[in-house]
């Protein structure tokens, strides 16, 4: 276990440095120049160097790789081309209201999707069972910002329960007013999130059911729901453990979306803003930091899969012997 | 003998007051105003930094303009300049020499009192290599910056400048002691910088010692949206009690019909503007620009786009410009005489050409118009799509464009079609003299005369095509009063704003 654990952080950080080379060259590739998102109409020639100069894209690509690779290493973005203001600090802020937004819809979606996953696979020959099978196909049809829309719609603007967007200008103080503000947003997400998630619970749960060990035990005078706790749960844990990691990981990055329907300071709008813009350093840090939430996602997946099936802890990937 | 102008004992915050009376929401009867409510402005211009020089952007003016910043004049809501930080200047016959007095007992948020060392400091901030500021060039003629005394600043120029106070306006007078006027403030307006949280707020605090009337609030909070909805449904949810700019007409019914909301239609200076390579051919040829001017239902264009607001204009000149003139009538809409005039110029058959569109509204939009209009003449127009920095690039700095549309939003910006070098190429020696001229005036009703000599003869040329004057459109709650209609240059004065409960 101890050597695998080695093995996979190798692998982490050798994923970070080619996912930080591709985002540099890909940034590279989008047409235009970021000193124009300084400019405006009227300026000299004089001044469009001046802004060039600013932002480096007067030197060579090279040039440029170099300071990026030196900045990683040293675990500093740089500042921003547009603000002049140092990116890190702004990455944490924005995490401030970024991390809470996609755990919360995570723990919220989970919630939900274990127990009705479970529900419509036992129970699918009974009405309810058929009825949130249903119902969750119908969730994963759905694109969040709809839901978002709908939300705001009902619960903000026609019964003013919530605030239709924003987050607190002192962030945490008032944790109150904080989670006030991002109820609406971890409903949305958790509802789009449960639906797909429900279907992989319900998936596990009828292999599990469907399988041999499952009727031994119960042949050997085990209760049904006895049986599946024991035995089931922690089988049918495996796959969900993986599809789990992908989910967590995908509401992070698809944050962006959900933070624009609500006007919230998140990393997603600080990304969109940034490539709008041309801002380099500031894009660079939120893929950066981004692609590093996502691989410790992969990371701990990886091994509480190895925690719950012992008959996996010899193998590099996830895929059983 | 010197010429003196302006002498007026009033206080920059009382003149603006008196000039703004006619162009604010009125304060309404009841009373019952808060003195000490927090009034929360939701816009979609967010800072990109705290500077004026340094690539702030729109929303920099919006915010700090006059509420952290002043100059040593205001430009008003209504686009006349009066006395800010100079309470007095007077002008050496030869036009070349101002000398202005500063206003007594100033003091910058920090307390350090103002000095005329600030003002030269700040004015060398904006004429800086290094400074991106739009207003730069207008300081070139500037030979040298004294200060005889702590409370004079003298001003030598090159050349004479009738647009001197007017361009100082734009100066911000920011203490010399400040280290990083990118994120942080030391100014003398009638709010202190409260917080910024970037990607989301910024909020200004009541200066209980300012040097003049003090704010009618006690706190302005701008909160920033990228999504228009958003926007709306914080004004819908009093999360918001002002939306300083309304970008599109459908969110407005809502409001309209709608007690606790008023909405405002005020006079912006952003016009959208059909503009043509005038070096290229078929531009090059009057005619041919005629043409298309005649062949454009405006009035058909407005509607669709901006449904009952927004105004023509049929020139570059908005009407809080002083020398604005209604040249509607100037090319006005006849398909007849647009085809006669392509026949004229030798196109009988119409022509082709692209027209480079930026991606974001309105263009799309008018581009699909003008599309439809010039084909009734015969005019085939190709859409080329391209982002606003593609825009830059390509159109603004290559000149490798034959037509494109752009929004100019800048107040007094007529001076451009007196630069041949300017990106549509328009170039009439007559027209560059006039504008030369009208620079070196020596009294504003003379610069006025020649700005609108200039302006008729570039309406009759068809330099470009002017389709129309974006509305300013300012929606607040009703027990919201006192803010301004027009935001001229992106101003946005928050000190005579009130809330009742």
């Amino acid at each position: 276990m101890t050597i695998y654990i080695l093995r996979r952080l190798v692998v982490l950080v050798v994923s970070l440095v080619l996912a930080s080379i591709v985002i540099f060259a890909l940034l590279r590739l989008l047409p235009g120049d970021p000193a124009n998102a300084l400019l405006g109409v009227g300026a000299t020639d004089a001044q469009i160097s001046a802004a060039r100069a600013q932002v480096g894209s007067d030197q060579s690509i090279w040039q440029q790789f170099g300071i990026f690779l030196r900045q990683l290493v040293t675990f500093d973005f740089g500042r921003s081309f547009i603000s002049n203001l140092p990116i890190g600090p702004e990455i944490t802020a924005r995490l401030v209201v970024t991390l809470p937004l996609t755990l919360l819809s995570f723990v919220l979606a989970v919630i939900i999707a274990v127990p009705l996953g479970i529900i419509a696979a036992t129970k699918s020959s009974r009405w309810y069972g058929a009825t949130i099978s249903a119902a969750s196909q119908l969730g994963i049809a759905i694109p969040v910002f709809w839901v978002g829309i709908l939300l705001i719609s009902w619960l903000a603007l026609s019964a003013h329960l919530l605030p239709s967007g924003g987050f607190p200008r002192d962030d945490w103080k008032d944790p109150a007013a904080a989670l006030r503000s991002l109820t609406l947003p971890v409903l949305t997400i958790a509802i789009v999130m449960s639906a797909s998630l429900l279907r992989y619970v319900r998936s596990a749960t009828l292999d599990v059911l469907g399988s041999d060990y499952l009727r031994t035990f119960r042949s050997l005078g085990g209760s049904f729901s006895g049986t599946l706790v024991r035995h089931g749960l922690r089988n049918g844990a495996v796959p969900v453990i993986a599809i789990l990691g992908i989910e967590l990981a995908t509401t992070f990055l698809g944050a962006v979306v959900v933070e624009s329907v609500f006007t919230l300071p998140g990393l997603g709008s600080m990304l969109v803003l940034g490539i709008s813009q041309h801002d380099y350093p500031a894009v660079q840090g939120v893929l950066f930091v981004s692609t590093l939430f996502v691989l410790l996602v992969g990371f701990g997946a990886d091994i509480a899969q190895r925690l719950v099936d012992p008959r996996l802890r010899d193998t590099v990937s996830g895929n059983r012997p | 003998m010197k010429q003196r102008y302006l002498l007026s004992g009033i206080g920059i915050a009382t003149a603006i007051v008196l000039a703004g009376c006619s162009t604010t929401a009125p304060d309404s009867s009841g009373g019952g105003a808060d003195s000490d409510a927090t009034i929360t402005i939701g816009s979609s211009y967010e800072p990109q930094n705290l500077d004026n020089t340094a690539g702030g952007g729109q929303g920099v003016s919006e915010a700090l303009n006059g509420n952290v910043y002043e100059g040593l004049f205001t430009l008003t809501d209504k686009g006349e300049v009066v006395n800010g930080l100079a309470s007095d200047f007077t002008k050496s016959d030869d036009g070349l020499t101002y000398t202005f007095t500063l206003q007594k007992d100033v003091k910058f948020h920090s307390g350090d009192p103002l000095t005329a060392t600030d003002v030269k400091y700040s004015i060398d901030r904006v004429r800086a290599e290094t400074s991106k500021s739009s207003r730069k060039s207008t300081f070139d003629n500037v030979k040298t910056i004294a200060t005889p005394d702590d409370s004079t600043v003298v001003i030598t120029l090159t050349s004479k400048s009738i647009s001197l106070p007017y361009n100082l306006s734009y100066v911000w007078i920011m203490n010399d002691a400040l280290k990083d006027p990118t994120t942080a403030e030391d100014g003398t307006g009638p709010y202190k910088l409260g917080t910024w949280k970037r990607g989301s707020s910024l909020s200004l605090e009541r200066d209980a010692d300012y040097w003049g009337t003090a704010a009618k609030n006690k706190e302005v909070v701008f909160t920033y949206f990228t999504d228009a909805t958003a926007l709306n449904n914080a004004l819908l949810t009093n999360a918001v009690d002002i939306v300083t700019s309304v970008q599109s007409p459908d969110a407005i019914p809502q409001f309209e019909n709608n007690a606790d909301y008023k909405v405002n239609d005020g006079d912006s200076t952003t016009k959208e503007v059909l503009a043509y390579n005038d070096r290229v051919a078929p531009f090059n040829n009057v005619k041919v620009r005629q043409a298309i001017s005649a062949a454009i239902d405006k009035k058909k264009l407005l509607t669709s786009v901006w449904g009952d607001y927004g105004t023509l204009i049929g020139s570059f000149v908005p009407p809080t410009d002083p020398w604005y003139e209604d040249l509607n009538s100037v090319n006005a809409y006849d398909p007849a005489k647009a085809t006669a005039l392509l026949a004229d110029a030798g196109y009988p058959k119409g022509f082709e050409f692209t027209l480079d569109t930026p991606d974001y509204d309105p263009h799309p939009i008018v581009a699909e118009f003008l599309k439809s209009e010039l084909a009734k003449v015969g005019i085939t127009v190709t859409i080329n799509t391209i982002t606003a920095d593609e825009w830059y690039t390509k159109v603004y700095q290559k000149l490798d464009f034959q037509a494109t549309l752009q929004e100019h939003v800048n107040h007094r910006d007529i001076v451009f079609y007196g630069n041949p070098d300017f990106y549509w190429g328009y170039n009439n020696p007559k027209v560059t003299t006039l504008i030369d001229q009208s620079e070196t005036s020596d009294t504003t009703d003379e610069q006025t005369a020649k700005l609108k000599e200039a302006n008729e003869i570039i309406a009759n040329d068809a330099a470009s095509g002017w389709l129309y004057l974006y509305p300013q459109i300012v929606v607040a709650a009703s027990n919201v009063t006192g803010y301004p209609l027009n935001g001229i240059n992106s101003q946005f004065f928050a000190f005579n704003i009130t809330k009742s409960a």
